[in-house]
């Protein structure tokens, strides 16, 4: 069974490491500023006790005031997950890294988000709709949409 | 695809997105109103209604090897694999030929949900058919829509798209209705007039001596 790694052990390692960067810890769940992004995602990737090689998910949800951007990461090696959340504020322009560069899986999942809430990812190599149409108007996912 | 300096492949312009969303526009803008069902030719009082047997045997020989052409968008079509399996089997009726290529089929059995951005390729399936060719809407989400109706991509119903000849309801509906829906299918087959019409001859205008 993949175990939840509880959030404490990886804030203090995360606000040793990045200061500033960490702004709430949930129980499960961390929240990271969104220029601090890439690097969080980068070293829990990639320093060993944390390897976090394998990204489940990336999805999104739309509270009023933010959009929060959730990604679950799984460690293979020592079998264990933890979910990581970002916020964009404002709903004209929403846009955050885009985490293609560490995780190939990232790309289709961030064209949906894209697709269907209006998230732009930068540095994504082909962000375009993924399911509607080039010409669809509106994102539809988002809760002041209406048809 | 071209594959660019690192080995990752280059994707190609956006003329092609454009241009698909630009036929899927169209196809929404003209399905407003439904097809209407291909009926008339059950019901013109006109014609000789009788059947002549050379209708007879070329409609038996028409209903009862009929090839379904492989238009499966959603979870229907495990109902479709349920039929073509042992218990409910539809090879008893000529029907266990399910190849790919829409050219060598007859029957469209339109098994999920029809969402717009798949909708003008049904259609192009549903050219590509040869004469005659009958299709059934399968499930609630083939009648009108279902239980999706009032979303953003999704086709209410596959009568905007194309005309259909029975109408299967349920979610998803049971292999034996569906077998039911083709044996009605089978009874509108029967009552078809397969021959054309021969064009009136005119007798060329002979002088009186």
């Amino acid at each position: 069974m993949t175990v939840a790694l509880s959030s404490r052990e990886i804030v203090s390692q995360l606000g040793g490491k990045f200061p500033g960067a960490v702004a709430e810890a949930g129980k499960d769940s961390v929240l990271v500023k969104g220029d601090a992004l890439t690097q969080v995602a980068r070293y829990l990737k990639e320093t060993d006790g944390l390897k976090f090689e394998y990204l489940n998910y990336i999805t999104a949800v739309d509270y009023y005031s933010y959009f929060e951007v959730v990604y679950q990461l799984t460690s293979l090696d020592h079998n264990r997950s933890v979910i990581l959340k970002t916020r964009c504020y404002g709903r004209a322009n929403p846009s955050l890294p885009s985490l293609t560069g560490l995780w190939q899986g990232a790309d289709f999942q961030e064209r949906e988000i894209y697709d269907l809430m209006g998230i732009k990812f930068e540095g994504h190599p082909n962000l375009k709709r993924i399911f509607l149409w080039e010409g669809f108007e509106g994102y539809p996912l988002r809760k002041d949409w209406n048809r | 695809m071209e594959i660019g300096p690192e080995g990752k492949q280059i994707y190609p312009a956006e003329e092609i997105d454009r241009h698909e969303g630009q036929i899927i526009e169209e196809v929404k803008a003209a399905s407003i109103e439904s097809i209407p069902d291909p009926d008339a030719w059950l019901e013109e009082p006109q014609r000789n209604i009788l059947l002549t047997s050379v209708d007879a045997i070329i409609n038996w020989a028409r209903r009862s090897s009929l090839w379904p052409a492989a238009c499966f968008p959603a979870c229907c079509a495990a109902e479709i694999m349920a039929i073509e399996g042992p218990r409910f089997d539809l090879s008893r009726f000529g029907m266990e030929i399910l190849r790919a290529s829409p050219r060598q089929a007859d029957l469209m059995i339109t098994a999920g949900t029809l969402t717009w951005k798949m909708a003008p390729a049904v259609r192009r399936i549903y050219n590509q058919m040869p004469e005659p060719k009958w299709v059934i809407a399968m499930g609630a989400c083939g009648i009108s829509g279902g239980i999706f109706r009032s979303s953003y991509n999704v086709v209410p119903g596959y009568n905007k798209i194309v005309p259909v000849d029975v109408y299967v309801p349920g979610c998803p509906p049971r292999p034996e209705a569906l077998i039911y829906g083709i044996q009605l299918l089978q009874k509108k087959i029967a009552k078809a007039h397969a021959v054309p019409d021969l064009p009136k001859f005119k007798m060329p205008k002979i002088p009186r001596l």
